[in-house]
């Protein structure tokens, strides 16, 4: 239990820092508040893919551009997995894609009702669906 | 003492104090400290990244995650509110129960996560690095990453164009780029 614990000490910390997001995502009524909260999630769920693709001893996935082209490259040379990278790459600009999404629903919220208070905006809706009878 | 375990250092600094800027998010009301904090969080993440190897990733975090995602947030934050209300009690309840629950079934998982570090681990031998020995004599440039991004793993690359095209439309749509014609009405 402690030997699993310590040989994955980074991903139990990441995991951590996960939970502290998604509380910061339930935590709130406030709808910015609430996105800041994905975005941590989010990041730290990029830390996870990335300590995955680590390797000890490695070095960044970018040849030394001299012996590539003289084809002296040393074929023992440790690289860390480029794959997570370019899959977090991805990712990171979807992430700030969707963020301003998001961002653009708060701020129509904000001029229909006036208020970012998920409290107030469902208040605001009870009423509106008593005066409409529903 | 390899040059690995120096780097294990500095993510326990990294960590250390990504929890305190988490905690504090929970914690602080006023939404600019919050914003700011963020930025601070993807650019102590993106210096881990780099300290990962994953240097491509890192300054992309530090540029779109850090840069552009807080200037958003900054600019929605100013044109709705500053102040978050107080959180109830039955919330923060709700929050840890939920909390809990997930994290404690993901770290149920841990011991099935590939041991830090580890080159021989399932993650780290399977396409990943057949990339790398590939890349010098297919692609003939030296960042393998750049390579699998725009050549071995084009489409999605492509699928990801068309996201951002539709996010794009999509904040044009809502908040409209003709915002005065609104008015006139």
């Amino acid at each position: 239990m402690v030997e699993v614990l310590a040989e994955r000490f980074n991903y139990a910390v990441i995991i951590i820092l996960m939970m502290v997001g998604l509380y910061a995502v339930i935590a709130t009524g406030n709808l910015v508040k609430r996105l800041v909260g994905l975005s941590i999630f989010q990041t730290s769920v990029f830390l996870l893919y990335i300590s995955m693709s680590k390797v000890f001893g490695g070095a960044p996935p970018i040849f030394d551009y001299k012996e590539m082209a003289y084809d002296k490259l040393d074929p023992n040379a440790i690289y860390s997995n480029p794959l997570p990278h370019v899959l977090i790459l991805t990712a990171i600009v979807v992430g700030v894609a969707t963020l301003s999404v998001g961002l653009a629903l708060v701020v129509r919220i904000r001029e229909a009702y006036g208020s970012i208070e998920d409290d107030t905006l469902a208040e605001a809706d009870y009423s509106l669906e008593l005066e409409k009878g529903v | 003492m390899s040059a690995s375990d120096i780097t294990q250092y500095f993510d326990y600094i990294f960590m250390a104090m990504l929890l305190c800027i988490g905690i504090a998010v929970i914690r602080l009301r006023n939404l600019f400290a919050v914003v700011m904090l963020t930025g601070a969080y993807s650019l102590i993440s993106a210096a881990w990244f780099v300290s990962l190897d994953a240097v491509d990733v890192g300054f992309t975090e530090a540029a779109v995650g850090a840069g552009i995602s807080t200037v958003l947030l900054l600019g929605a934050m100013l044109l709705t509110s500053r102040e978050a209300d107080k959180t109830s009690l039955t919330r923060h309840a709700a929050a840890a129960v939920v909390t809990i629950a997930a994290g404690v079934a993901l770290f149920y998982a841990l011991g099935d996560m590939p041991i830090y570090g580890d080159a021989a681990s399932a993650a780290n031998t399977g396409v990943g690095m057949e990339y790398v020995n590939l890349t010098a004599e297919q692609i003939h440039i030296p960042n393998v990453v750049t390579a699998v991004l725009a050549s071995y793993r084009g489409f999605d690359t492509m699928g990801e164009v068309f996201v951002v095209f539709a996010a794009g439309l999509g904040v044009a749509l809502l908040i409209g780029l003709g915002g005065s014609k609104r008015k006139e009405d």
